[in-house]
């Protein structure tokens, strides 16, 4: 046989796929890297635990941070239960018809829609038409129908890996259909509706577009009082402080990211700890 | 019991009710889209809107046209397309195919590493390292182009695009493979004249959510691609997409003005695109089913 053997060709060719998953993985390494390297100087008890001040180029993120607690936690209030409803619904009473083939199209698109048409959505739909003005309550809502489809599919997920024969037993038994889902299902996905719900809360933290006009205040050096205060949130405050503060420090820009990836990535790891475990533990 | 029953009876009922709800909130986010956006098509006609050369929201006369951030969204995307595919096809079949399993799991978890990074943190990174590179490599007079946008997003739309084809390539059945290896194939020879083809539907889904992903991103690139509402010409010189136009110019605006549903109008389109892009890939994938 002429030209090239066929296993050096195997060789070329698997080595061009590795420097492809290369070329992809090694810019994350660079990016952590890069954040971690500029931002720890920055990183101190008062950068984390006091008001920004001289507009914003001295003093901390304190406010910033708590913002971000506020809106996710709250955004995640609407988006959990609702989420999990729907899955249940989804794997445990739907049919295999038109309406559940729309709820899964309309899932697939909610996912898809862009994260600031979300954010027009809400300035519409919360702040000016049900007049919540611009506060957490809005962001919280907005990030929540955002974050329905991560939630969603994360639980259908969770509840499609209990056996068939949870079901059947519990049925067996004289268990209601909602008896059956309550005690005998639910209890053994959980780990993973939880898993899928700290994601969800991860990717919230992070989004900047759906808050830009729902919630985001540029400057205010003061915590929120209730949930129809504006507030700062920190991807919001490191897009201000990037782009339109000039002469700040690189220093606070890098710290303030550092602590956005510090969060995002600490839920995830927290929600692959819980999966891993769950794994361990699994009896079927 | 009775008590029971009519407690089951409400609890079936909400989730019903939370089962529809996504339907429910995709009518509402296009209604509420159209409710501020159709206010400005009854002034402008869409035809206008989309072929104006000129975007002049809030000078005397205004003028509302939006070709050259739809050109600028297209550019953008095309550039992170052309690496991000062959790229995202090519890390799929390494970590399904090739990479043995603690290096597959380790590769994986960078890939999810690489999702989970906010878009505003990648285009502060973009700004500070990416922007200052492709401007003295390239000499050009600033960095903030629509190359740099399109290395980004192209980046940030590899995770989508590479778990999905991995899941299509994870889904073509394992005696394809195995009757090529049993001809005398390589695996490689296997990989790219039976699985890649049993696996097309699936990577071409893939690609077009990714495709989807980029036209919709709006943090980052509006933080590296210079924002400048003026017909494109090369990959080397600022552009502005539609995301970042509604995303830079919805805060200045005063409610209830032109320019404030014109923000809504575009919105509108962005919509109808990811729309019908994510439907379409949706059918791709689904067809495969059968």
């Amino acid at each position: 046989m002429g030209g090239v053997k066929t296993t050096t060709k195997q060789k070329i060719a698997f080595s061009v796929l590795f420097l492809c998953t290369l070329i992809v993985v090694l810019p994350v390494l660079f990016v952590l890297w890069a954040i971690l390297k500029g931002g720890a100087p920055a990183i101190n008890w008062q950068f984390l635990s006091t008001m920004p001040r001289e507009g914003m180029r001295e003093g901390g993120i304190y406010p910033a941070i708590i913002g971000t607690i506020y809106l996710v936690s709250l955004s995640v209030l609407f988006s959990l239960p609702i989420g999990l409803f729907a899955a249940i619904y989804l794997n445990e009473y739907a049919k295999d018809n038109l309406l559940t083939r729309l709820i899964r199209l309309a899932i697939v698109n909610l996912s898809g829609v862009s994260s600031v048409v979300y954010g027009l959505f809400g300035l519409a739909l919360f702040v000016n038409f049900l007049k919540f003005g611009v506060s957490i309550l809005s962001g919280a809502l907005t990030l929540a129908i955002m974050n329905l489809p991560v939630i969603i599919i994360a639980s259908t997920e969770a509840l499609a890996s209990v056996p068939f024969s949870f079901r059947e037993v519990s049925l067996s038994l004289g268990a209601s259909r909602w008896q059956t889902v309550r005690y005998s299902v639910l209890p053994n996905a959980i780990p993973g509706i939880l898993t899928g719900a700290i994601l969800s809360l991860a990717r919230a933290a992070g989004e900047t577009a759906p808050i830009l006009f729902t919630v985001a205040a540029f400057y205010l050096p003061k915590l929120p009082k209730s949930i129809f205060d504006q507030a700062m949130a920190l991807p919001y405050h490191l897009y201000i402080i990037s782009t339109q503060i000039p002469n700040i420090k690189t220093e606070v820009r890098y710290g303030t990211a550092l602590v956005l990836i510090g969060i995002v990535f600490s839920m995830n790891i927290f929600a692959v700890v819980i999966r891993a475990k769950f794994r361990k533990k699994k009896k079927w | 019991m009775r008590i029971r029953l009519f407690k089951e009876f409400i609890i079936e009922k909400l989730i019903f009710l939370s089962g529809i709800a996504s339907i429910l909130f995709v009518i509402l986010i296009f209604v509420f889209l159209l409710k501020e956006g159709l206010s400005f098509f009854k002034e402008i006609n869409l035809f206008k809107f989309i072929s104006g050369k000129h975007w002049y929201p809030i000078s005397e006369p205004e003028q509302f046209g939006i070709l050259p951030m739809i050109l600028g969204s297209l550019l953008v995307t095309l550039g992170a397309i052309i690496f991000a595919v062959p790229l995202s096809i090519g890390a799929a079949f390494y970590i399904s195919e090739v990479a043995p399993g603690k290096i597959k799991d380790i590769l994986k978890a960078g890939i999810e590493m690489l999702a989970a990074i906010p878009s505003v943190v990648l285009g502060f990174i973009g700004m500070i390292t990416l922007v200052p590179l492709v401007k003295n490599v390239l000499h050009l007079p600033t960095g903030l182009t629509a190359f740099s946008g399109s290395i980004m997003l192209g980046l940030m739309s590899m995770p989508t695009i590479i778990s999905i084809s991995e899941d299509a390539i994870n889904a073509v059945p394992k005696s394809y493979k195995e009757g090529a290896l049993a001809l005398g194939a390589t695996r490689w020879q296997a990989m790219y004249r039976v699985t890649i083809y049993a696996a097309l539907p699936g990577i071409i889904a893939a690609s077009m959510l990714g495709i989807g992903r980029v036209i919709g991103e709006t943090m980052a690139v509006m933080m590296i691609t210079g924002n400048a509402a003026v017909i494109p010409h090369t990959f080397f010189q600022p552009v502005r997409t539609l995301t970042a136009t509604i995303a830079a110019e919805m805060g200045e605006t005063v409610y209830g003005s032109m320019h404030y549903y014109s923000l809504f109008a575009i919105g509108i389109i962005l919509f109808i695109i990811t729309f019908i892009i994510n439907i379409t890939a949706d059918m791709v994938l689904h067809r495969k089913h059968k």
